[in-house]
């Protein structure tokens, strides 16, 4: 009888969305079960990492990898996995792009730190306690990883076969995913899978409302307007994002009359999603003077995080400017 | 060789009016400071942000784009699309820990050669001063 193929499934830095999103493919998981054997998912089955470890290198077929790398067991981890896996996917935002943690890469890990253990005002630590890596406690020294200095996507410390992107990832998108990597008929290293090759415009219901000249005159937030559902959301003022988001999602967001927030990234030869939709924002501001438009961005207060909420970490910068550690 | 800071700018210039206006000062034997890496695109509205952060990834200290006047662009209204796209790139910077001085737009005619020579003396004494920004942005792994 010929083995299944095997597939493991992994979480880095990573909020659970995506673990969630992959049990959402609801009963299709029996129909999983019975074409692969499961031989790694620490959220969902009792599998060590020991058990990893004595796998033959390459006898997985695919690993499913999503979060970012923070600290060095990600890091550890995510190189165990490459070497065990014949196809490696990140799954999800975090590992496609660093995802919304990355926005962390604003600030130095020393001020994170900060933050968290001492300046939060609800904070109660009177004795300044900060995690350290090693400490000894009766006799048995206890270790903790380091947390890096910057988080990263998972391709800028393995090499990553596919990408499936979302903030998490549709039940849809990932079947479509397990669907083509199961296929043998495998789409060029480096492909997005499971989603649309076309912007979210595509597939948005809304499409047909949308003028040959959309241009924005005024921007609001969300809470400001309550929307209209049958007319396209960028001609209310919203920020929708997307003209210059991959589509596959289905517009849920849209459909929910939520603006979208580009979480399915880049389309294919876009380098930096963040700077591509800055340029798409401003190209369709309705003013011709600088005062004008000003006073127009000046309505988007934060706009590198608004841009770049899911895809910091594999901007052209990568993070906020800082001396080059010797 | 002096152990002052020579910063390196690059220079996106835009066909019709400043790439000419560059070939003037040239032509014309007009001393200017030898700082800027020039860069010819067909118009201004076609610099993409992401050519001004690779620009800065890439070791320049500080870029300039630069472009017909308004009014006057060749494609009509691309120098707009300009005008606005590094307005708000301007802003992005700063959260990037990227001075904002250090992306500078103008708008130089064909003719005009002096205005060029100008510019780019001021915009070098003005990154000088900033300090290089280089060896302050990691190289991404």
């Amino acid at each position: 009888m010929m083995d299944k193929p095997k597939i493991a499934m992994y979480w880095c830095a990573s909020c659970g969305g995506c673990e969630e999103a992959t049990v959402d493919i609801a009963e299709r998981i029996l129909e999983l079960t019975d074409l692969v054997d499961i031989v790694f998912w620490p959220i969902a089955l009792d599998f060590k990492e020991e058990d990893v470890e004595n796998l033959p290198d390459g006898s997985i077929t695919a690993s499913l990898i999503n979060g970012g790398i923070r600290v060095t067991e990600n890091e550890r981890m995510v190189k165990l996995l490459r070497a065990k896996s014949k196809i490696v996917v990140a799954y999800g935002a975090c590992s496609a792009w660093g995802g919304i943690p990355s926005l962390a890469n604003l600030y130095k890990e020393g001020e994170l730190v900060s933050l968290a253990y001492r300046e939060v005002p609800s904070l109660d630590n009177p004795n300044n306690v900060i995690p350290q890596t090693t400490t000894v406690v009766d006799g048995a020294k206890l270790e903790l990883p380091e947390l890096l200095p910057r988080l990263l996507p998972i391709d800028r410390v393995i090499n990553v076969d596919y990408y499936v992107p979302g903030c998490p990832p549709t039940a849809d998108v990932t079947w479509k995913a397990i669907e083509t990597l199961l296929s043998g008929n495998l789409p060029p290293k480096g492909s997005v899978i499971g989603a649309s090759e076309k912007a979210l415009c595509d597939e948005c219901p809304l499409n047909e409302t949308k003028p040959d000249k959309v241009l924005l005159q005024d921007l609001k937030r969300p809470h400001q307007v309550i929307p209209d559902a049958t007319k396209c959301l960028l001609t209310q003022g919203l920020l929708c994002l997307g003209p210059a988001t991959r589509g596959g999602c289905g517009a849920l967001c849209v459909k929910a009359r939520m603006p979208c927030t580009g979480c399915f990234g880049p389309l294919d030869r876009v380098t930096d999603y963040g700077a591509k939709t800055a340029s798409f924002i401003a190209s369709i501001i309705d003013f011709q003077n600088q005062e004008a438009i000003e006073d127009l961005i000046d309505k988007l207060p934060d706009p590198v995080g608004t841009f770049y909420r899911y895809t910091l970490a594999s901007s052209i910068l990568g993070g906020k400017a800082r001396d080059r550690e010797s | 060789m002096s152990d002052e800071f020579e910063p390196k700018i690059a220079l996106f210039a835009c066909n019709w009016c400043t790439y000419a206006a560059l070939d003037l000062a040239g032509t014309s034997r007009m001393k200017y400071p030898p700082n800027f890496r020039v860069i010819k695109v067909m118009c201004s509205g076609r610099v993409d942000p992401q050519f001004i952060l690779e620009a800065f990834k890439d070791g320049a200290d500080g870029v300039l784009v630069a472009g017909c006047h308004l009014g006057d662009c060749h494609y009509i209204e691309g120098n707009f699309k300009a005008l606005r796209r590094v307005t708000l790139l301007r802003r992005m910077l700063d959260r990037f820990g990227i001075e904002r001085e250090r992306l500078r737009l103008e708008w130089i005619s064909a003719s005009e050669a002096t205005k060029f020579v100008e510019v780019a003396k001021e915009m070098t004494e003005q990154i000088k001063a900033l300090g290089p920004l280089s060896t302050r942005l990691e190289v991404r792994a």
